[in-house]
């Protein structure tokens, strides 16, 4: 790959190089505030790069780290269907991470890599996946709100201006907006239930609430990261927007599931015209972030365990692949 | 039942049809079929051609069909099997060697639940049962799924040895399944014969290189087969049932079908260059409700919160 050099411009660069460089920051410019996309093989500002890598491995991350809450009910699922449809959602997000790994190496960097820094605790995921699911009604709020929130997040990033994300982001979006749907069914199915059904729904509403807004990240004031990647048209609306947004979505659908949102607060500024919500504990995101989450060292451990548990398989499809490589090219 | 001997090219061929009762279950794509072709990918049945348990419970409900008891009764045993097997390869998700495993794993899986579903709904209407009555509110004696299918799934070539096992078996028993004299059996079969077919190809292609990968996978995918091998045996048993149903068309005595799995399996182990396993076969007892320790654990955590709500939908 053309840059693993991931630090600003060197001053020392000869005179060509330097014109070079001044081509490509020109060029990508124009492509910028023409509000087109960015290849692979096109120049781009170190820091651009290094952004965009981070994101996306990060949300590859969380990714392949979300199967975990998710596939702890496979086994247990209520009925067949339950069971084939979560058996086919933990399957698409595999999928999600792999595309989005792919999308990260046409930055430069190997999936092996990721997925190292990702076991040796170096590179973070969404903080939401270290909360446990306990009970049958988490599958249902998973979909509705933390998928929910992720589709907010998620398809503002379809335009962004990096085209292996962008594109793989539309697929995923697709994917989600299932997803999210049939958490909603879960939730709406257990409200029109039983009377412990619908303690089990509201429950998990009542867990996932917080955190789920919590995962559009932290309040615009306290984002520093939030304003370059919106002048680079990676990151199109703030957080605290989104955030609001995807709070007036859940205060229409929650009636139609016969469930309350644990926020008293909650109510539409006629001012700014944006939905406002009650305050979030952020000590206690920080705190998940920080590694102190209920679930952050067992999340980590299964994916290292997987991996580790793994490598002789894929020592093995490696040498059989040179073997037979061999054998056709003495044949 | 016709006993000829279906070749991989006639199954192409045969799995084109549409099945009246179900609509057009065929690919859409003519000449596609059971044999590997890309284009016959099961994952690209619309909705509206795939054959689902929904239809299944549908025609139930309709009147349309009902199967005898011996039929309803042989519906269980392989809805059985397939039903425990996604159970044990359900676990591997998030577990796997490779993220593509997670997907390949979870969609044979899905493929083996789905098959499941099918027939159980289907036997289930023998007794106004629905399959998660069947999957939920039985206990393990009245299981009929055989041995192999609870045995553990131990490492990645314990699980690769057992699911190459299954899936050539599955792939000559629904090939058979599909002239069966019984409708609805021939049409889940139709379909669960193309996505059983991909099953083999991955598991065969996984015992290929595990056993000439490194010096660690073949000594692990031998110690892999000789796990699974004592229960090879019972899958081809015929007994009273089979023998009533062979006779009748609905299915082929299990043991007709031994040949032909010893051939393409042992062409693979052979390719290989690994031994059949000289390991005594088990007794089984499975389709008679006869289990090992496994199976009580596997229902335990399957039907916990089913019956902790009985009579609840989800």
């Amino acid at each position: 790959m053309a840059s693993q050099n991931l630090q600003s411009v060197p001053a020392e660069l000869s005179p060509e190089e330097q014109e070079r460089e001044a081509a490509g920051q020109a060029y990508f410019d124009r492509i910028i505030s023409e509000d087109s996309r960015i290849e692979p093989r096109d120049w781009m500002p170190a820091a651009y790069r290094k952004t965009l890598l981070r994101q996306i491995s990060q949300h590859a991350h969380s990714e392949i780290i979300g199967m975990q809450p998710e596939a702890n009910w496979i086994t247990r699922a209520p009925s067949l269907k339950r069971k084939s449809i979560l058996m086919a959602k933990v399957q698409d997000e595999a999928g999600h991470g792999l595309y989005l790994y792919s999308a990260a190496e046409t930055l430069g960097q190997s999936r092996d890599q990721m997925m190292e820094d990702l076991i040796a605790g170096k590179a973070r995921y969404s903080s939401i996946f270290n909360y446990p699911t306990i009970s049958w009604a988490d599958m249902g709020a998973i979909g509705w709100l933390v998928d929910g929130a992720a589709i907010c997040n998620q398809v503002p990033l379809c335009r962004a201006s990096y085209g292996p994300y962008g594109r793989a982001m539309v697929r995923i979006c697709k994917e989600e907006s299932f997803h999210q749907r049939q958490g909603f069914e879960i939730l709406l199915e257990l409200s029109n239930g039983t009377p412990a059904q619908k303690q089990m729904a509201q429950d998990a509403v009542n867990r996932w609430y917080a955190p789920s807004l919590m995962m559009f990240g932290p309040p615009d004031d306290d984002s520093p990261n939030s304003k370059q990647s919106m002048a680079w048209n990676i990151k199109r609306f703030s957080n605290d927007e989104l955030r609001s947004r995807f709070v007036g979505m859940m205060v229409e659908q929650v009636r139609v599931l016969g469930l309350t949102l644990p926020d008293k607060d909650i109510r539409f500024n006629e001012e700014t015209k944006k939905w406002e919500h009650g305050p979030l504990d952020w000590n206690e995101f920080k705190e998940v972030l920080a590694g102190r989450g209920p679930c952050n060292s067992q999340r980590v451990e299964r994916r290292r365990e997987a991996h580790e548990n793994g490598a002789w398989v894929r020592e093995a499809a490696v040498a059989y692949a040179r073997k037979q490589a061999q054998k056709e090219s003495a044949a | 039942m016709t006993t000829k001997d279906v070749s991989t090219q006639e199954t192409a061929k045969d799995t084109d049809f549409a099945i009246d009762g179900h609509g057009d279950i065929s690919v859409g794509v003519h000449g596609a079929g059971a044999s590997g072709d890309g284009s016959a990918s099961a994952t690209r049945i619309t909705p509206g051609n795939a054959l689902r348990p929904e239809d299944i419970a549908l025609e139930i409900q309709r009147g349309q069909v009902k199967p005898t008891e011996d039929v309803a009764e042989f519906a269980l045993r392989i809805g059985d099997d397939g039903l425990i097997l996604a159970q044990r390869l359900g676990h591997w998700i998030s577990r796997s060697p490779e993220l593509e495993e997670d997907i390949a794993l979870g969609n044979i899986a899905l493929d083996q639940l789905g098959h499941a579903r099918s027939f159980l709904t289907y036997a289930g209407a023998a007794w106004g049962k629905s399959e998660d009555d069947l999957a939920y509110f039985r206990r393990e004696h009245e299981f009929r799924s055989a041995h192999l299918f609870e045995q553990p799934n131990g490492d990645f070539a314990v699980t690769i040895a057992r699911q190459f096992i299954v899936s050539f078996y599955q792939f000559e028993l629904y090939t058979k399944l599909m002239e069966s004299t019984d409708a609805t059996i021939a049409a889940i079969s139709a379909k669960a014969v193309k996505e059983v077919d991909y099953h083999r190809d991955h598991s065969a292609q996984w015992v290929l290189r595990l056993a000439g990968g490194t010096d660690e996978s073949r000594a692990r995918i031998i110690q892999g087969f000789k796990l699974v091998w004592p229960y090879v045996e019972e899958l081809f048993e015929d007994d009273e049932l089979t023998t009533r149903l062979a006779a009748a068309g609905v299915t082929v005595q299990p043991s007709s079908l031994r040949a032909e799995f010893d051939r393409l399996t042992g062409d693979i182990m052979a390719e290989a260059e690994l031994e059949i396993p000289g390991v005594p076969q088990s007794l089984g007892g499975g389709r008679r409700g006869k289990h090992s320790e496994f199976l009580g654990y596997i229902l335990a955590e399957m039907q916990v919160l089913a019956r902790e709500h009985p009579g609840a939908s989800w």
